[in-house]
């Protein structure tokens, strides 16, 4: 079995930018008030009235080559269970390299811990035998997958599969694990 | 229309990333101009070895470590938890700029200290080494020092030219920062630094030979200044759209007045007309010029931290 290589994909087609995603999340997570891990981003366009909306819940990429792991200069910035990105906060100096390395602005110091954070994926839930992130679990359409990208029959690998997909800057080079379905 | 919503208002982070204020172009200012005090003073000392110096040069070497030490402060307070500062020797990470960019900072304080050691004049050395302790332990490591200035004096040639390209690298490597993602920034602060470096050793009291010298040197570092901001500004307005985007803050950007004006004709333009007509009319150089110079050079890495962090990926999202 090939390592575990963990992914998200939103549906945009279903996500109607509700924001109990990012409610979820801070509940869950116990991110102070004023910030958040993850958000919601609406953009429309076209001319009246012929207008289009796109919205999308969005959060850290979880990056395969990701800028924040590499210039973090003490450790703290690294890849974790699954491929993911994680932040030890206990090594973390709060230098903010990694914040201006980040093209998606995911990272935020956390003025409790004196710390960078940012989205982990709920590892703390994963790795304990939950199988949901705690966005996904609030998302009363069902617009968020999770999952094993290495494994052909988790949802998200079937979902990248059969549906159209992007990633955000994928010019950014980073290699996103986080997928946007058309 | 294009209409975006954004519910993100993180602090540090929304409307635009502001994460890095005064401290860190202090910080990359001041390691600019020590750069360029060691890079200057080292050649100079591989130059005319046996030449005597004036009373000012001979000194200048020990602002290399007073200056770094400053600098170093700001960084420190830069960081959310400085406490925590001890854990950047914990690691050492090729891949990470500021992390061997910490590692040559702590090798820049040997050098630059045994080198201004041995540029000390022996009588100002004697009355500090009747009030120091540990007198015989000094003066060993002193005399060391005088018997392998030229040592010395490549090690701060070394680290200086490493410092002051690191200065730039740091920034140049975030690819997420479309106005920072260039080669071309490190040579620039190098060479900016330098500029700074000779700037701030003609406030020295100096002799009227290394005043002129110094200034020649230092319109020589301003044109290779110039060229280089030419050659950086061209590429970003030449590439992809993002690097566009990010050169269109210094033409029409909100960007634009400051850049021009702070950096370019205060910093760059005037210090140079001023140093030339000096040096055309046999007038020994004054501190003027050095000090638009150095406004310049903090201007710079400012104007240039701040833009940076408003350029980013954002309209290449939107435009999906």
């Amino acid at each position: 079995m090939a390592e575990k290589r963990y992914g998200m994909v939103l549906d945009t087609r279903t996500c109607v930018g509700c924001s109990a995603c990012v409610i979820g999340c801070k509940t869950e997570n116990d991110v102070p008030a004023g910030y958040v891990r993850d958000w919601v981003f609406t953009e429309t366009t076209g001319k009246f009235p012929n207008l289009q909306m796109t919205v999308r819940s969005e959060r850290c990429n979880h990056c395969d080559d990701a800028p924040c792991v590499s210039v973090c200069p003490t450790g703290a910035s690294h890849y974790g269970p699954g491929s993911t990105v994680q932040v030890n906060p206990k090594r973390c100096s709060g230098c903010k390299v990694c914040i201006a390395a980040c093209p998606y602005d995911a990272r935020y110091i956390d003025p409790n811990k004196g710390a960078v954070d940012k989205c982990t994926f709920c590892m703390h839930r994963i790795e304990n035998g939950v199988p949901t992130t705690s966005c996904q679990e609030i998302c009363p359409t069902g617009s968020i997958a999770f999952g094993d990208l290495n494994d052909p029959n988790s949802e998200v690998s079937k979902l990248l599969e059969t549906r159209e997909h992007y990633t955000l800057a994928p010019d950014a080079g980073t290699r996103p694990k986080h997928f946007y379905l058309k | 229309m294009q209409e975006i919503t954004n519910n993100r208002a993180n602090p540090l982070i929304d409307p635009s990333l502001h994460a890095w204020h005064y401290e860190v172009p202090a910080y990359l200012f001041l390691g600019g101009v020590v750069a360029g005090v060691m890079i200057l003073t080292g050649l100079w000392m591989l130059w005319k070895p046996n030449e005597n110096r004036s009373r000012g040069f001979s000194l200048a070497s020990w602002a290399s470590p007073v200056l770094l030490s400053l600098g170093m402060l700001f960084l420190w307070l830069d960081l959310e938890d400085p406490w925590n500062a001890w854990r950047f020797y914990m690691v050492l990470k090729p891949t990470s700029p500021m992390s061997w960019g910490s590692w040559i900072l702590l090798a820049i304080y040997p050098a630059s200290i045994l080198l201004a050691w041995a540029g000390t004049p022996v009588d100002i050395r004697e009355q500090w080494l009747a009030r120091l302790p540990l007198r015989s332990q000094i003066e060993g490591v002193g005399r060391w020092a005088t018997e392998n200035v030229s040592t010395l004096a490549v090690l701060n040639v070394t680290f200086g030219a490493l410092l002051g390209i690191y200065t730039g690298v740091l920034l140049g490597t975030m690819a997420a920062r479309p106005l920072w993602n260039s080669a071309i920034l490190g040579p620039l602060f190098l060479v900016s630094g330098m500029s700074t470096g000779a700037a701030f050793l003609l406030l020295y009291k100096l002799a009227d030979s290394e005043r002129t010298l110094l200034s020649r040197v230092d319109m020589g570092l301003i044109l290779v200044e110039v060229g280089l901001i030419a050659i950086w500004l061209i590429g970003l307005s030449s590439g992809g759209a993002a690097a566009r985007e990010a050169a269109a803050l210094f033409f029409g950007g909100p960007f634009t007045a400051a850049f021009w004006t702070l950096v370019v004709a205060l910093g760059l333009v005037t210090p140079f007309v001023g140093e030339w007509i000096e040096l055309r009319h046999k007038i020994v150089p004054g501190r003027m010029t050095a000090g638009l110079v150095l406004i310049g050079g903090f201007a710079l890495r400012w104007i240039v931290v701040s833009a940076g962090q408003h350029s980013g990926w954002v309209s290449d999202i939107a435009l999906r």
